[in-house]
This record gives C-alpha cells, sequence and structure tokens, in this order.
C-alpha cells in the first residue's frame, strides 16, 4: 500500500502569510497570499494584465511549497512563450521546477534582478520577484485562468488533496 | 534475485532499467528525455559509471566549485546536468538509482522539493532498515553524520525524477578535484570532503543494496524489467537536453588568467 505523505504545507498551514505591500490584496484560506486583479494559473503562475503587457511570476502558494530560492533560468527577450508551457525553471532544495505561463505571447522583458537575488520570488513573488513581462498574443487566454477566489479554493482543494 | 514482474494488482507501473558501467553523460541524457518525452514510471539503476566524472547541478559555477586546475590538469570530465543540488564526483564505485515518476502515481506526494524528498527518504529507509543509522538529513543520504548519497531532483507539471548517486566505494584522490562548497548542510560543520563522506561498502554487500532498492520500489510500483531499447519506444522523435559537457574552454575561461612565469637569468 502506498503510504501516506506528510505534505510540506501542512507545517506552513498553521500561519497565514502576510501579502505585499500593495494594498489590493486578499487573504486566502489556504493560508497563502491571493491577490486581487491577477489571474491564475493551476501551475500555480499568477498573470497581470496591464494594456499590452502582461507580467508573469509564481504564487504564493508556490513559493512557499518550492522552499528558499537559489537560481532562477529565464527565456531571451524575443522568445515565444505558450499558454501551458514552460519558459524556465526555479531552483530550490536541490530541485529545478519548470515555471509555465498563463498565456501565450513573446517576452519582452525578464526580471534581471534575480541573477544576483533569487530570493525575490520568495520575500515578494507578487511584485519584485515576477518573472518576465509578455506582449499577449491571445487576449483570450486569460479567460480560462482562474480568478483569486477561484484560485484560493483550487489551493485549499490541493491542500486538503495531501 | 530480482523478484520477477508480477503485476501487482492496484499498483502503478514501472518499467526498471539495469544498466552497467553506462556513462554518466548518457544516463542524464537518458533520464533527461525519460522526464521530459515519456508518459510511464521509469526507474532506473547503473551499476557505475565507465570513466571518473564530476557532475555538477543546474547552477553549478566551475570557479565556485571546481579545483579547476586539476580537473583541467587530468582531463576529467565535467558535466552540468539538469537537476539542482550540488556536484560529485562519480566513477565505477558508484551506484546510481533514479526514480521517474507521474506525480499522479504516488498518491499523498506533492510535486514539490520536500514531499518528494520526504518520500525518497521513507523508501531508502525500508532499505537500510535494520543496517544502519540511516536518515535523510538536511536533504542528504546519512548514515549517523556522514553522506554516502546526494539526490537531486527536477520537477515538471506532471512528472518528477529523484536521482542519487551512491557512493559505495571512492577513491580518495577524486574529492581533490571539489572545492568545499560555499553552500553546505548544517550538519556539514565545515569538515572537508573525506571527513564528511563515507562508502557504503562498509555498511552492506553492492548486489544486496540493489536488490533491497529493487524490493522497496515494489511496496509502490508494479516493476516490470525491460531492456535499454524499451527507452526508445514511447519517445519518438528527437529530443535536445540540456544536460551538457563543459567545453575546455569554458573551464579555461571559468579559471582565470594565470600569472605568468618569468625566467630570470643569471
Amino acid at each position: 500500500m502506498a503510504l501516506r505523505m506528510w505534505a510540506s504545507s501542512t507545517a506552513n498551514a498553521l500561519r497565514i502569510s502576510c501579502a505585499s505591500k500593495t494594498p489590493a490584496f486578499a487573504l486566502s484560506r489556504c493560508f497563502s497570499s491571493v491577490l486581487d486583479g491577477l489571474k491564475y494559473a493551476s501551475s500555480h503562475e499568477w498573470v497581470k494584465h496591464e494594456g499590452s503587457v502582461a507580467t508573469v511570476g509564481i504564487t504564493d502558494h508556490a513559493q512557499d511549497h518550492l522552499g528558499e530560492v537559489v537560481f532562477v533560468e529565464l527565456p531571451e527577450t524575443g522568445a515565444s512563450v505558450k499558454q501551458g508551457g514552460g519558459f524556465g525553471v526555479v531552483e530550490s532544495v536541490k530541485a529545478t521546477s519548470d515555471v509555465n505561463s498563463p498565456i501565450s505571447g513573446e517576452v519582452i522583458e525578464v526580471n534581471t534582478k534575480l541573477t544576483e537575488t533569487p530570493g525575490l520570488v520568495n520575500s515578494s513573488p507578487y511584485e519584485e520577484g515576477w518573472l518576465i513581462k509578455v506582449k499577449p498574443s491571445s487576449p483570450s487566454d486569460l479567460e480560462s485562468l482562474m480568478d483569486p477566489q477561484a484560485y484560493t479554493k483550487f489551493c485549499e482543494e490541493e491542500n486538503a488533496a495531501h | 534475485m530480482i523478484q520477477q514482474q508480477g503485476k501487482k494488482v492496484g499498483l502503478p507501473l514501472m518499467n526498471l532499467v539495469r544498466l552497467n558501467r553506462t556513462p554518466i553523460l548518457k544516463q542524464l541524457h537518458l533520464e533527461e528525455k525519460l522526464l521530459r518525452k515519456s508518459s510511464t514510471n521509469w526507474c532506473i539503476i547503473n551499476d557505475g559509471t565507465d570513466t571518473p566524472a564530476i557532475v555538477m547541478g543546474i547552477s553549478g559555477k566551475p570557479s565556485e566549485l571546481l579545483e579547476i586546475g586539476s580537473v583541467l590538469r587530468d582531463q576529467v570530465p565535467v558535466i552540468k546536468r539538469f537537476t539542482g543540488g550540488g556536484t560529485v564526483v562519480v566513477d565505477k564505485g558508484t551506484v546510481f538509482v533514479t526514480l521517474i515518476c507521474n506525480k499522479d502515481d504516488v498518491p499523498g506526494v506533492q510535486p514539490y522539493p520536500r514531499s518528494i524528498m520526504s518520500w525518497s527518504g521513507l523508501l531508502y529507509n525500508q532499505v537500510f532498515k535494520g543496517i544502519a543509522d540511516f536518515q535523510l538529513r538536511e536533504n542528504d543520504y546519512v548514515f549517523g553524520n556522514r553522506k554516502f548519497g546526494g539526490n537531486a531532483q527536477s520537477i515538471t507539471k506532471n512528472r518528477w525524477i529523484h536521482h542519487t548517486s551512491f557512493l559505495w566505494d571512492y577513491a580518495e584522490g577524486n574529492m581533490a578535484f571539489l572545492k568545499q562548497p560555499a553552500r553546505a548542510p548544517e550538519y556539514r560543520m565545515e569538515r572537508g570532503h573525506t571527513e564528511f563522506i563515507c562508502r557504503m561498502n562498509e555498511y552492506l554487500p553492492r548486489t544486496d543494496f540493489i536488490e533491497k532498492t529493487t524490493e522497496a520500489v515494489e511496496t509502490y510500483f508494479s516493476v516490470k524489467n525491460v531492456n535499454l531499447e524499451a527507452t526508445e519506444e514511447p519517445c519518438g522523435a528527437e529530443f535536445v537536453p540540456s544536460t551538457r559537457l563543459l567545453s575546455k574552454q569554458e573551464l579555461e575561461e571559468a579559471l582565470g588568467p594565470q600569472p605568468e612565469i618569468i625566467g630570470v637569468s643569471v
């Protein structure tokens, strides 16, 4: 019989992590912060769409489960990303973890600060720890993503399953 | 003898590939391909690699981790692999065990580093039960406070790999290629390599270790022995791995400018 494993999130479930300085935040019942105004992928990336630019990062839930990020590999500007496709990796606790794009488009900027300070992904996942900026190619991509409430519920269900 | 594959009802299938002295670069290329392109679970056991090699994790920097002068002098291959983690020197005394799994086939384990690592600790706890003071300590496999296995992982959307290089035996001279890493577990307590690591051959025979590992895997999966050719079938189109051999030029550049020795005539 397969053994039930202690999930790393359980240890953190007893605390509520504070959201970033941004005033528009919501404390989620999954004990990681989920920001209003963003859309979320089931693979735990977020996207903030502002005009012709979309900023992408990983969520507080993701960074909490990954542990201390020590290295981030990002694409070159000009690269294409596809919704659901991998565009980079983060390294934490001896593991590389794929990061997937919530939307399709062209990478127009990458967060070069992460080369020297990869820990920004942990300390500021929704602000200073952003990963890439994308020129979206398909506005309808956003419709398939989760709003903050749906993502909060998704996290709760995922945590409950383990 | 490895228990023959009878399908255990209810357990997910795991293909077991046994290799012997397969070059570590070839093994890593195979693993990366199976992780990315296959939808099956795989266990790869490579009993030693053909020649000594240095294997760094994805973010490894030769200038920080290696005694590059010695590495270049002895022409030791340096590989950068696709998984995270630290640097190891491997040779014929290293036993490699790799698990590549669909996340849904390991229920109760979340596709995150610490969860997968904890599960692996339970698996190897079965292997070393009653043999030694085994534990997973700050993400290393140790007997007491001595490390005998280095492990690393890579996690994709639906699959993950956990692979380990076990020091069944090693040549002390090879450890001289490695610098003391800046990032080290607390329990290391600044010990040098030879004081920090230990040989598995002091604890159990090699064949016993491989057999017990297979038995432990069988508690979670229905194991089927397959040959190397089976790894070609599921993957189809050509795959370009990111794992690569560093060039001599790269190592020389990492070494930096060397002082010029000027002869003095008398």
